[in-house]
């Protein structure tokens, strides 16, 4: 990305002629420099990390003849790419990550949904300190709240065991290999729930309230008030949010880390990202790792060209 | 009679104008059980972070068993010659001093974006906002083996400075700058004499100082969530930021054999972390509505 300031140059010849008076929104040298160290720092620490990516996972590390010799670098075409789609581990984590997309992303934005649309009912009480109650867990970093959480799944600490375990539910274990990865899904959705829930309280706001009016007159209840009129307006503003919840899934990464530490059920391949992870430091192939990284990131930008699709014809209609 | 038949018009009104009793009842029990399943892990934690190592094992979790929070508290930040306030002073670096200046670099780019044509502004835009769609997990990988490139990893740069870039602050700011900051005013401070600097620094930043907090924010809870950033980059502990310290505290403390006292201590240690970032959050919220309302983009 560059900020060409092309026309500058001709604007300032002449400086007796009309020109001199500038003509707003030409850009000259000394304001395009104010986008410089943005651009600069855009260029080198986002552009070039996806270009050296992309160049990474076309390369392979080969030994030399015979396992002689110093291993050499060569291009290795799609090898990486064969490699990985065709592992069994990654086919797992992606198949984990749409088992985790499915449970997760419909509970987290149904929840949102439905605070929302309460809390926007003018009657019901302490509001506003709900809505900031349940936004709360958002301000608390994820690797931490995962930390939080692994305390209370973990079997000695849990007050959570305790509970089950003094209401007579038996010893629950929240690590086992078919609980985990709702353990998981309690962590994201505690995490995010209440941000959602914003998003779809501002969009709410901007709703015309003319509308409600008329309908109240005609006697429309508040239940068919939030199922017609304010869920179907509502439906960009649900889009988003589910798009946004599913590339957040597709990096998922801080809350499997840290509960593989105390579960064995959640290995390094537990999700695409974690295995990067694994594949780039603890198996020392880069190239393997820019290949999922880079997966991952056209996985994501295929997303979010169809959110771009969406909005484009929301923006449209 | 008569006033059952006058009655109809007022009491439908009322039923349309609000929930019925009995609805607005059962909400406010769903609220309240949803509020403590939000709250329960912070009590926990309060109470938690409260307990001598003995009593955090052997006392129901949910209430206080003796008060040793400030024994605690003086054990974690003894611990490892004081770590904890290395960590505390990168955390301030990392994400207060990168958010700032990142919310500064968006405004500017973004007041540019705003007011100025230019050749491939479109293109560059579009690169910028695909840029948004890029979640920071993604480029921790291929940073780090750039980085590495360079020899650069391991130094307080190679996390510092990637969090300078916010092509989201980017976006806002120049949204925010759009219809926020009039092109009159510009138009006559430059008549006056202004240079760009100073028309950008003394009215530009004023007017948009809302979006700049929003900005910062974003931007300080963007850092201090991305732990695979400090994870693949720094190996030295004085390096670290509070998150990366808490996850080794907290991978030292569940392998097998550990000393039990480090789970009191790593308890401590996010609690320590929790709070400020609580009451920040409290009183900034006004701003975090604002940024969720105009931007609403953000996974």
């Amino acid at each position: 990305m560059t900020v060409a300031p092309a026309p500058a140059a001709a604007g300032g010849a002449g400086t007796q002629s009309p020109r001199r008076r500038r003509r707003p929104g030409s850009l000259t040298w000394p304001a395009a420099s104010l986008a410089l160290p943005f651009a600069i720092l855009f260029a080198l620490f986002f552009l070039a990390p996806i270009v050296y990516a992309v160049i990474q996972s076309f390369l392979a590390s080969r030994s030399g003849g015979l396992g002689l010799g110093p291993p050499t670098i060569g291009f290795a075409g799609l090898d990486n790419y064969v490699q990985v789609v065709t592992d069994p581990d990654f086919g797992a984590g992606v198949a984990r990550i749409g088992l985790f997309a499915i449970v997760n992303i419909p509970i987290t934005i149904g929840l949102a949904l439905f605070f929302a649309l309460v809390m926007d009912v003018s009657s019901i009480p302490f509001r506003g300190l709900f809505r900031v109650l349940y936004f709360l867990p958002y301000a608390i970093p994820g690797v931490v709240g995962g930390i939080l959480w692994a305390f209370l799944f973990s079997p000695s600490l849990s007050p959570y065991v305790q509970l089950l375990h003094a209401i007579g539910a038996g010893t629950v274990d929240f690590l086992s290999p078919h609980v985990v990865l709702f353990a998981i899904a309690n962590i994201v959705i505690w995490n995010f729930a209440g941000y959602n829930m914003l998003i779809l309280t501002a969009s709410l706001n901007a709703l015309p309230p003319e509308q409600f009016e008329a309908a109240r007159i005609d006697g429309c209840g508040r239940l068919r008030e939030a199922l017609l009129i304010k869920i179907p307006q509502l439906a960009p503003a649900i889009v988003m949010t589910v798009l946004f919840a599913i590339i957040g899934t597709l990096q998922l990464f801080n809350e499997p880390l840290i509960l593989s530490l105390i579960s064995k059920s959640v290995t390094t391949t537990y999700t695409p990202n974690l295995m990067a992870y694994a594949e780039a430091f603890s198996n020392n192939n880069a190239y393997l790792a820019s290949a999922i990284s880079v997966l991952l990131a056209v996985i994501t930008a295929i997303c979010s060209a169809v959110f771009l699709g969406l909005t484009r014809r929301r923006s449209a209609s | 009679m008569t006033a059952l038949r006058a009655a109809p018009p007022r009491s439908r009104r009322r039923a349309a104008d609000s929930v019925g009793v009995p609805w607005r009842v059962l909400f406010v029990i769903v609220l309240v059980a949803f509020a403590c399943y939000f709250l329960i892990p912070v009590w926990w934690l309060l109470v938690a972070s409260t307990k001598s190592t003995g009593a955090l094992f052997s006392s129901a979790g949910f209430w206080f068993d003796g008060f040793d929070l400030g024994a605690n508290l003086r054990a974690l930040f003894a611990y490892q010659d004081g770590i904890f306030w290395q960590w505390i002073l990168n955390t301030l670096g990392y994400a207060g001093l990168g958010a700032a200046l990142a919310a500064l670099f968006s405004a500017a780019a973004g007041y540019v974006f705003a007011k100025y044509r230019f050749r491939a502004r479109g293109i560059a835009f579009a690169v910028v906002l695909g840029g948004v769609m890029v979640p920071a997990n993604i480029l921790a990988i291929p940073l780090y083996l750039l980085f590495s490139q360079v020899h650069a990893t391991n130094t307080f740069w190679s996390v510092f400075l990637p969090g300078l870039v916010s092509p989201f602050g980017m976006y806002l700011c120049r949204i925010y700058c759009e219809a926020g900051v009039p092109d009159e005013l510009l138009e006559a401070a430059r008549i006056d004499g202004a240079g760009e600097y100073r028309v950008f620094f003394s009215i530009v930043l004023r007017l948009m100082s809302p979006a700049l907090i929003t900005v910062f924010l974003f931007q300080l809870v963007g850092i201090w969530n991305n732990v695979l950033l400090p994870l693949v980059m720094l190996s030295d502990q004085r390096t670290f930021p509070v998150t990366l310290g808490l996850y080794n505290m907290y991978a030292s403390s569940s392998s097998i054999g550990a000393p039990k006292d480090i789970i009191a201590l790593t308890i401590t240690g996010v609690f320590v972390s929790v709070v400020p970032l609580v009451i920040a959050f409290l009183a900034l919220q006004r701003y975090w509505r604002g940024g969720v309302a105009v931007g609403g983009v953000r996974g």
